[in-house]
Parts: C-alpha cells; structure tokens; sequence
C-alpha cells in the first residue's frame, strides 16, 4: 500500500484498503475557521441537539484567519458565534481574535502549534488543509455538512484515492523554490489532473527541502484537483514536530510493493522560475517567455506563499532595492511577523529591509489572497494587474473580476516588484541566466 | 421523490471554481437567518466573468441584480465544475437561488461531495461534454429515473451517468438523513 493507503486503513481498522473502496475513518483533528465554523456549528446543533456535546474536544482545533481586520459587521459576528462555541464547550485550541492567542492563517499556524502529525487523519473546512499532507499526515479538505458530522460523531467515509507520484530527482537548483515545483506540476497535469487522487512528492530534490517547501508543494494539491498531498516523513519532519509537541505519533510509509496510479520523474536542474498567468493555476508559462508583461501590484502573503522561508527569499532580493509598483507583505501568523522582525540579512531585518523597499506592511491573517470584504488589506478592487506568491488566480479570486492575477515564487514576485514588470528572479540572483 | 427536474437551463464553461460561484466576500451571511440567506441567491454566479455569464451568447446575470431567486432550475457545464475552495456555501447558494441540479462532464471532488452530503442540489455527470448542445434559456427537463436530460427546445436527449454510490444519500436528501436512516446515528 502507498502511505495514503496506509493511513486511511489504520484509521478505517483496517489491514488492507484499495483505491477506489468507500471507508469510515476515525478523525485524529478536525480544523474549522471564521468562515465555515459558524455554519458548521449551526448544522451541529441542528442535528444533534442544542445542548450536544463535540465528540472529543483535544481533538478540535478552531483557528479564526479569514476576515479578522474588517468592518464587516457580519464577519465580526462569526468570530463571536465562535468565541461563545469555545465558551460553551470550554475548548482548548481556539485561538481567539484580538488576544494574544490570536495565530492567523490556520494552515501555517497548525504546524507550529503541533497538529501537523505523520501518520494522522486531519480533516478541515478548507480547501488548503492538504499543506499538513507535508508532515506525512492524511489531510484534506471538506465541507460544513461533514465537518458537522465528526463533531458529532468523530467519523467521516471517504472513497480511498489512488496515488499519483511526482520524483524531483537531484538538486534543486538555487533560483527555483518549491512554488516553481508545483506551478509546473499543475501546469503540467491541469487543474483537475489529480482529481480524487492523492499527489505523493519524493525524489532528493523534495527531501532535502526544509518544512516550509514542502508545505508548499502540498499545500497547492488542491490546485490540481488533488484530495491530498503527501510527503513521506523523515528526520526532517520529526525535529520539526517534537520541537513542537509531546504528542505520540506512529509514522507510516509506503510499501516496497506500493501501486502507483503513475509515477512522472522531474530532472531537478531543469526546472526554470514559473508563473501562472491569469485566469488559471494551469495557466503555466516560464518566466522568460512572459519577461516584461507590465504589472501594477505585487503581493507577497497567504499560507503557501506566506511562511518565513517565503519572505527571507523576497527579502534577499529586495534588500537595498525600492519596488517600483505597490507590494503588499502579509505574514501568515503572528509568529512570522515576530520572525520578521528578528530575522535578518547583512544585519537589518526582514521588516526593515521591506519597509525601506516601499512595501506596505499587513498583519497576520487571509487578507486579500481571497479577496474578502472590501476594505481587504492589499484586496484588488479594480483592473489591477497582480503578481502574487498566493495559490489561486481563478477570476475575481483576489477581488475584482477585472483584475488579473498572475502566481509565482517569492523570488519572482520579488524581482517582478522592483521592476514593475514580470522578472526572472535570476537577473537579481547573480547568478547566469 | 419526483422523479424529473423541469425548468430553464443556465449554460457555463470549463473550471468554473467556487469563489466565481459565490465570491468571498459574500461569505459573511448566515446560513440559517431566512433574512440573511436569501443573499446567496442573490449573489451566487456573479463572479462568473460576464462574457462566460450565460453561454453561448454571454452577458446572462444567473440572478438579475435586484433578485433574489434565479430564473433558472438547470445549470450545465463542461469539466471540472465547482473547482477551488471547499466552501460548502457554493452548492447552498445554487439551492437558495433555486437551482436544482447540475449536468457538469466532471466535478471537483469537495463540490460533488458538499452538493450531495448536504443535499443542496443533484450534481449529474454526462458521458461527454454537452454544454455547447444548450443555450441558455432554453427548457430543459431530467428524467431521473432513466437518467436523461432532454433539451425540450431543440427537441433532442442526452444520457447521463448513474448517481452510482452516492444514490442513497442523494434519495435521503443528504449524509444526516442517510446516516439516520441506516440507523448510523440516532
């Protein structure tokens, strides 16, 4: 059995599973945000009683991120309806609005909260809760009605998904960060080539990239179609999440005798910087063939493109350099923006070296990766042309319909912001184009 | 259970994602407030880019501006239908906006799960991509017990795939009422 295989039949008290078959699992978390939380809370009590009680409450982590620094009356109330939720039910893992629990994006505030384990079941009301697939972890995305169903009764079917492999074999070149993997890949497969399967990422090339990376190969699964991502764990992923809990965690692996859906083979000295252009993450193009396409923002954010990994990239290209076109920073969790603050290069801090390029400064949480309401941090309102480290570029993704958003690595959108135009990262690199 | 769906079709392209479904920033709504909700119905398809609004011709609102309810009771669409964002809010706004059903050649899995789970709307698979065989507006009726959708303007039908697996949960009328009715919870 492949690693997904394994984990859905441990889950389903099972020794063996195969693709295709229908399987209820017992769930080790369940994660909900501002967004779904409150309709999934309504469906809870309307089906299991006023007064009933979650099924185990260690296991239900509620991270509000979507629509924190907004007017919106509305959007205010669904952080209320949580905060009395978690009242009501005395929860241990919320993490409330304006206290200093507060995390931001919930996709990079789990793993730094520990809730990222190898060889778990994590379900979440969020399209990009596959980014836990890098910890080794079974983890995707469903909807409000099945959320409401394991906080009843701990248990969710799903139809066991067969595994597309994709091996990155070498050294990944130094200009080429994870977002120029993944942009390929989806590209390469379209953004429903891995519809209900599991995308499983391998290959020393994937190994020897650090947590962040491998989040965002994962994270971005969706974009493809995928159900899950996944990513064998290793010593990697195991100092990275004892550092971070004392939970026990048994980790599973792929068989030797593992069958794969398909297997396709990446030469990593080959990749070159990618971008999608807008209206689809499919939409792929190498940097140099869209080189000069004039831009009016850049935006620099969200949990795949949000981490610290992320803006230590950025902040590498744009260190003594003013953009020329409005860039948007928008650390993922409020760890992140302390790590801005403290991280440096040549001395001066991250936050320093954006502020002195001209970037407006955001604080932690969505922001206008998903457009949100229209006073939006960095939200596209009009005919902006964007180039962003975020995961989607469908129309109106970041606001406007008329807007237009092209994706691609921090390194681009960096190089892209002191230009005003789209830039190969490498001219800016030093290093031979 | 009746047994056809009747009504005026709303025709779509490829990869029409959840956030061109029901923008985000729309999210904010009660599901459960009948003052509230009925601003799904309102708002749902409107970030479909105008030109793709209503095909073949385009520029079709699915809602006219100041409604609250859609004319339409059918939407078909090529592949990949309701791709992106898990918000279960996408398949709720169809429902309140009093759509029925949808005829896509492929769905994006959290959609197709969220239509059927949480019994919104009846997401039908056809062999082929049968979009460019509808203009919007035109009547449209499935049968649902033979699995056919027939175009009553141009007089022709079109097979649809089984429901499959998710039959049963689709008869009940979502995973709560199935799951009562297997006797799985109480």
């Amino acid at each position: 059995m492949t690693l997904t295989e394994k984990i859905l039949a441990r889950a389903a008290g099972r020794n063996q599973v195969v693709p295709g078959e229908n399987v209820w699992v017992n769930v080790d978390i369940l994660l909900t945000h501002d967004v779904c939380g409150p309709p999934t809370i309504g469906i809870f009590k309307k089906q299991f009683g006023q007064d009933a009680k979650v099924w185990d409450k260690n296991k239900l982590v509620i991270i509000p991120d979507h629509y924190i620094f907004t007017s919106d009356k509305y959007a205010n109330r669904n952080i209320d309806i949580l905060r009395e939720f978690a009242k009501e039910h005395d929860l241990p893992h919320y993490y409330d609005v304006g206290t200093d629990r507060y995390k931001g994006v919930c996709h990079a505030a789990m793993p730094e909260e520990g809730f990222t384990r190898p060889g778990d079941v994590l379900f979440g009301t969020d399209s990009h809760t596959c980014t836990a697939g890098a910890f080794g972890q079974f983890a995707t995305g469903i909807g409000n009605t099945d959320a409401a169903f394991i906080l009843g009764t701990g248990k969710l079917w799903v139809k066991v998904p067969p595994t597309m492999k994709f091996v990155f074999e070498g050294e990944i070149p130094p200009y080429i960060m994870a977002k120029d993997l993944i942009l390929q890949i989806i590209g390469d497969i379209g953004v429903d080539g891995a519809n209900y399967r599991a995308m499983e990422f391998a290959g020393d090339g994937v190994m020897r990239m650090d947590m962040q990376e491998r989040m965002t190969l994962t994270n971005m699964v969706i974009e493809g179609g995928g159900k899950n991502g996944i990513i064998e764990p290793d010593q990697t992923t195991f100092d990275y999440v004892n550092a971070r809990t004392d939970y026990k965690y048994e980790a599973l692996y792929n068989s030797p005798d593992a069958k794969y859906h398909s297997i396709r083979v990446y030469k990593s000295n080959e990749l070159e910087p990618m971008v999608a252009k807008p209206h689809s993450p499919d939409n792929k193009a190498k940097v140099s063939e869209v080189k000069g396409t004039s831009l009016t923002r850049a935006y620099i954010g969200s949990c795949t493109g949000g981490k610290l990994s992320d803006f230590q990239a950025a902040a590498s290209i744009l260190n003594g350099h003013q953009t020329k076109i409005d860039t948007y920073i928008v650390p993922a969790t409020t760890l992140i923006k302390e790590q801005l603050k403290t991280e440096t290069i040549d001395g001066k801090s991250l936050w320093n070296i954006f502020q002195d390029a001209g970037c407006y400064m955001g604080e932690a949480s969505c922001a206008a990766c998903l457009g949100g309401p229209a006073d939006t941090f960095g939200r596209l309102n009009g005919e902006e042309v964007c180039i962003s480290t975020t995961n989607r570029n469908f129309p109106g993704r970041m606001g406007s319909k008329k807007s237009a958003v092209y994706l691609a690595s921090p390194y681009t959108v960096a190089a892209s912001a002191i230009r005003g135009t789209i830039t190969d990262p490498r001219e800016y690199l030093h290093v031979t184009v | 259970m009746k047994e056809t769906i009747k009504g005026k079709v709303f025709v779509l392209g490829d990869d029409i994602d959840t956030d061109q479904i029901i923008p985000a920033e729309h999210l904010v709504y009660s599901l459960e407030k009948p003052e509230e909700k009925v601003f799904y119905g309102r708002y749902c398809l409107s970030s479909v880019p105008e030109k793709q609004s209503g095909l073949p011709q385009g520029g079709i609102p699915f809602t006219q501006p100041d409604a609250f309810e859609s004319e339409f009771t059918i939407v078909v669409a090529g592949k990949n239908f309701g791709c992106g964002s898990s918000r279960e809010h996408a398949p709720f706004s169809m429902q309140i906006a009093g759509c029925r059903a949808v005829i896509a050649s492929s769905y994006a899995r959290i959609f197709y799960r969220n239509a059927v789970d949480g019994g919104f709307i009846i997401p039908f698979e056809s062999f082929d991509d049968i979009s460019h065989e509808f203009n919007t507006h035109d009547e449209v009726e499935i049968d649902k017990e033979l699995n056919i959708v027939r175009n009553i303007t141009s007089g022709k039908s079109y097979p649809l795939q089984p429901l499959g697996d998710v039959a049963d949960i689709v008869d009940a009328g979502g995973i709560f009422d199935y799951a009562r009715k297997v006797g799985m919870i109480e």
